[in-house]
Parts: C-alpha cells; structure tokens; sequence
C-alpha cells in the first residue's frame, strides 16, 4: 500500500515537472507591447544549417524590438529539424531550405499550412580553400580525377539540389560530367556547414554550398554557378501547431518578412523574395 | 520481495519497509535506461526489419564497422599490452603522465578527438605535410576510421590490461627471476597467461566502444557508404532518409553489442567464481 502512494507520488511529481512550462507559456498578451513583461516569453525557432548567422542576427534584433522575449535556435539540417519536430521535439517556428521538409510537416499537420511563406531565395555557388591547392578556375575542372570533393547527403537540402545542379551542367558540359564529378566526392555530410567546414580546413578541394555561405566564409575561393544551370532554393516558414505561444510566433515571421527581416537576409547573402 | 544475501539474519518484514528506498530510485533509473531500448525493439520489429537490415547499404556498413573495430582492436591489443605492461611494473620518468594520457580519451567528447585528430593528421594539418611526403592523406579513408576508432577505444583496453598486470603478486614475479626467468619469458609464460581474462574484456570493451565510434569518425573520415560510413554513421543518416532503417540499423548494433559484453561476462564471472 504505502509503496503505491510512493509511485503515485513520484509519478505526480514527473507529471507537474513535464507540464509546468507548457501551463506558463500562453499567458502573455500582446507581442509588440509587452513593457510589463512579468514572465520573459521564449520562442523556439528551428531553422536550416544556412541560416545559422542572418537568423542569429534577426533573433537579435527580434529581442531588441520586444523587451522580455527571449529567442533560442536549433540549427541543423532541414531533414533533421523535420524529423526532430515529427518525434515531438519541442518547437514554435520552423525555417526549412526546401519545400519537402515543409511539405511532409503540413502533411502530417504539424506546422500551421496557412502560415507558411516563403522567406527568402537562395543559390548554389562552388568554393575551394583559400589557397586553392588544387588549382581548380572553372566548373569543367571538378571532373579532374584525384580531386576531393566534399557535398552534403543527399538527404540534406543542399545536397539535393547540388546533385540537381550537376544534372545540368552534365547536359551542358557533357563527357560524363556528373559521373566524374561523383567520382570525386569523398564525404557526403550531414549539414551544409560541415562542407564548409573541411573545404576551409584545406581538406577538401571543393564543395558545392549556398551563395549566403561564402559571406560569412569570405576568405574561401569561388567559382560561380551560371544563372542557366543553377537552381533557386526557396526557404518557407511556418508556425507550428504545438506553438506555446502563437502570437509570439508569428510575430516572428512578420518580422523575417518585414523590410528589416529581409534587409538583414540580404546583408547574408540571400536573396529577398520581393 | 527481493532475497537479501543476509536475509537469515534479518526479520523479513522489517527489511522490505524500507525496501522502497532501493527500488523506487533503482526502478526509475532502470526504466531510463530500458524503456528507450524497449521502444526501439518495438518498433524495429513492427517494420520491414529484414528488408532494412540486409540491404545493400546496411550490410555495407556493418561489414566496415566489423572490420575496422577489429583492425583497431588488433592494434590496441599489439601496442597497448606492452605499454600496459611498463605502467603496471616498470618505473620510469613520464609514467604519470602517460597513464593521464591514455586516460583522458575515455572522458573526451569524441568531437574533441575527431577536431584534434584533423588538425594533428588531416591534410592541412600540423603533421600534414609530413604524411604527404610519405604519400599518405588520412582524412576521408578507411585508415582514417581505424585511426579514430583506436584513438577512443585502445584507453579502455589499456586501463583493463594495466589493472590486470598490476594484480599480480610481485612474490610470484621475483620467484620468477630467482628461477632465472628473462623479463621477456616472465611476461610471456606468467604474465599473460594469469592476465588472459582482464586483457580480453579489455579487448571486448574496446571492441564495442570502437563499434560504437562516431563523433570523431564523422569529423576526420567523413561519410561515403563503403568507405568511411560505418553503423553510427548509417543510422544518423538513416534517421534523416528514414527513421525505420535508422531504428532497424540500431537494433543491429545493439544486437551486437549485447552479444559481447555477454561474453565478457561470462568471461568475467569465471575469473570470481
């Protein structure tokens, strides 16, 4: 009998534990106006690996602009962020770098399909490490074979669509192109900054990454992509459905879209959808 | 409930009023540890399992995890046992300060390896050159994964190895000279043969640990299936193509390691009884 209550109480304990901060949350009124901010507001943004610095940069300003809120990020791959979200991983806004990841989560209703936007575009760009070992100057010279060539997974964003990318330049470079390019790639990473990574390490001779990524990696060597053969990625936002804090949320992707949201983007290297 | 060793002694009632104070805390620490294993069993079981795990890329990848933990075991069991061996008898300046050494991979974050083995090792490392000389690039190779696998795992080998040779009486050491014995017979007739069973576990604890390597794997090897995509590797990536072959793979790899730490105790409870 008595080591029945102590489970019940043990368990009680958990539960209260487990609810406390989902209880708290959706008291606060207003986004913009909050001078009284008696409870700080947090707003969970999962967001694409790309989005690393412009995001860091909007949170900032994010705050700046409503006193008491306070902003945290989850970066990672756009596949893995779903995947996170899908096994319940605690969330209010989700930024993906394609439209599939998005897409599944409407699917399974996780995200708010009437909120979703698309926040900003984006392009593909080659770049080599700063002294550029391998001598690499235009596209044909990523099927030189020997090369190290580091893409992300398939998986990930980015790397579909580099695949995408070598799709076309194989039809407008022709002799095996792709195949040759394939041949070279010596590690398939799980995010886009990881390529970025081992290409300024000097591990790699080249990878294939976002043009927003050369902005904070400026000492890095590039070759560009024509607008021809390359691909636009379109980053959509959206709410979730669990969002504790609803008005919250979406106050933060007015502000991504907002003339300063989309100043800062640009500042990264993005370009604006407008 | 529980049968207390000393239950003779003790009224039985008086023993399980405070019985909770085992089991509560116990249980729950229990359940953490099971319920997360339970659930993915459950899960692996309930999809295409054996479609999952005998494909092509899941068999690829096990069949490099086997082999690279072994080549890596191999070599810890080569150049760890005699290291072992000098830290448990010998006395010599530095000894201090290897054992630190060869215990502090046991407590890094296996990223810290995998930065400290790229900028050590990789191309463009502080050693690159010199191995360029030598016609080696490590980064993104199977050597590569060996190379991080040792690195994390050979410490547990050499601590259970040291442990072993130091509970040697050192009576039987000096009977052992007195009888004219060479160092090197001393440590092939007596010491290895009263050691056996520390050195194994040692090498099975090695061996799941390096089964188990992916921090410092997926930093200084990276990831291409066949070559340097290991089990760890596979499932995170799994996990983002596919959460079934991710959670099937997992199995696998527990499957595995189950099977040998139930050899190393049965190993082990030979040597108390």
């Amino acid at each position: 009998m008595k080591r029945c209550y102590m489970i019940f109480m043990v368990l009680a304990l958990l539960i209260t534990a487990c609810a406390a901060p989902t209880t708290a949350a959706p008291t606060a009124t207003l986004p913009a106006a909050a001078p009284t901010a008696a409870a700080p507001r947090t707003l969970t943004v999962f967001a694409a690996a790309s989005l690393t610095n412009a995001f860091e940069e909007i949170g900032n300003s994010f705050e700046g602009n409503n006193p008491g809120v306070n902003v945290t990020f989850n970066f990672g791959g756009s596949q893995a962020l779903r995947t996170q979200i899908e096994q319940g991983a605690s969330a209010d806004v989700f930024a993906s770098a394609n439209k599939k990841e998005m897409d599944a989560l409407m699917k399974g209703n996780f995200v708010i399909t009437e909120t979703s936007k698309v926040i900003l575009n984006n392009q593909l760009i080659v770049v080599m490490p700063a002294n550029n070992s391998a001598g690499l100057t235009a596209l044909a010279d990523l099927a030189k074979p020997g090369l190290k060539i580091v893409l992300a997974a398939k998986e990930v964003p980015v790397g579909n669509y580099a695949v995408q990318v070598l799709d076309k330049l194989d039809t407008a470079l022709g002799a095996g192109f792709k195949d040759k390019v394939i041949a070279n790639v010596v590690s398939y990473e799980n995010d886009v900054k990881q390529v970025i990574a081992k290409v300024q390490l000097g591990e790699a001779d080249a990878g294939i990454v976002y043009t927003s990524d050369t902005v904070a990696a400026p000492d890095l060597k590039k070759i560009e992509i024509p607008a021809e053969n390359n691909i636009i990625a379109k980053y959509p936002i959206a709410k979730l459905a669990q969002a504790a804090d609803a008005e919250l949320a979406q106050a933060f992707i007015d502000f991504v879209l907002s003339a300063e949201g989309q100043s800062i983007l640009t500042k990264w290297g993005f370009l604006p959808v407008k | 409930m529980p049968s207390h060793r000393l239950s003779g002694q003790h009224s039985k009632k008086t023993n399980s009023q405070l019985d909770w104070l085992f089991v509560i805390p116990g249980a729950f620490l229990v359940l953490l540890l099971g319920l997360p294993l339970a659930a993915l069993l459950f899960r692996a079981v309930n999809s295409n399992f054996w479609l999952y795990a005998l494909s092509e890329s899941a068999l690829a990848a096990l069949r490099l995890s086997l082999i690279t933990s072994l080549i890596s075991v191999a070599v810890s069991i080569l150049v760890g046992t005699p290291l072992a061996y000098a830290l448990a008898h010998w006395k010599f300046p530095g000894r201090t300060l290897t054992g630190l050494l060869i215990d502090l991979p046991v407590v890094l974050p296996p990223s810290v390896a995998g930065l400290a083995l790229l900028i050590a090792f990789g191309r463009q490392g502080v050693f690159g050159g010199l191995l360029s000389m030598l016609g080696l690039q490590l980064p993104f190779t199977t050597l590569a994964v060996i190379i991080a696998q040792t690195f994390v795992s050979a410490p547990l080998y050499v601590r259970s190895a040291r442990i072993g040779f130091e509970g040697i009486d050192p009576q039987l050491e000096e009977a052992t000279y007195v009888e004219g014995a060479t160092q090197w017979q001393m440590f092939w007739l007596v010491m290895l043969p009263l050691t056996g069973r520390a050195l194994i576990s040692g090498a099975i604890l090695a061996w799941t640990r390096a089964l188990g390597e992916f921090g410092a794997t997926i930093m200084f090897a990276g990831n291409l299936e066949g070559i340097t995509q290991t089990m760890p590797l596979a499932i995170y990536l799994g996990f983002e193509r596919n959460l079934d072959v991710a959670v099937v793979l997992s199995v696998v790899l527990v499957l595995v390691s189950v099977a040998l730490l139930g050899l190393m105790r049965k190993l082990d409870g030979k040597q108390i009884h």
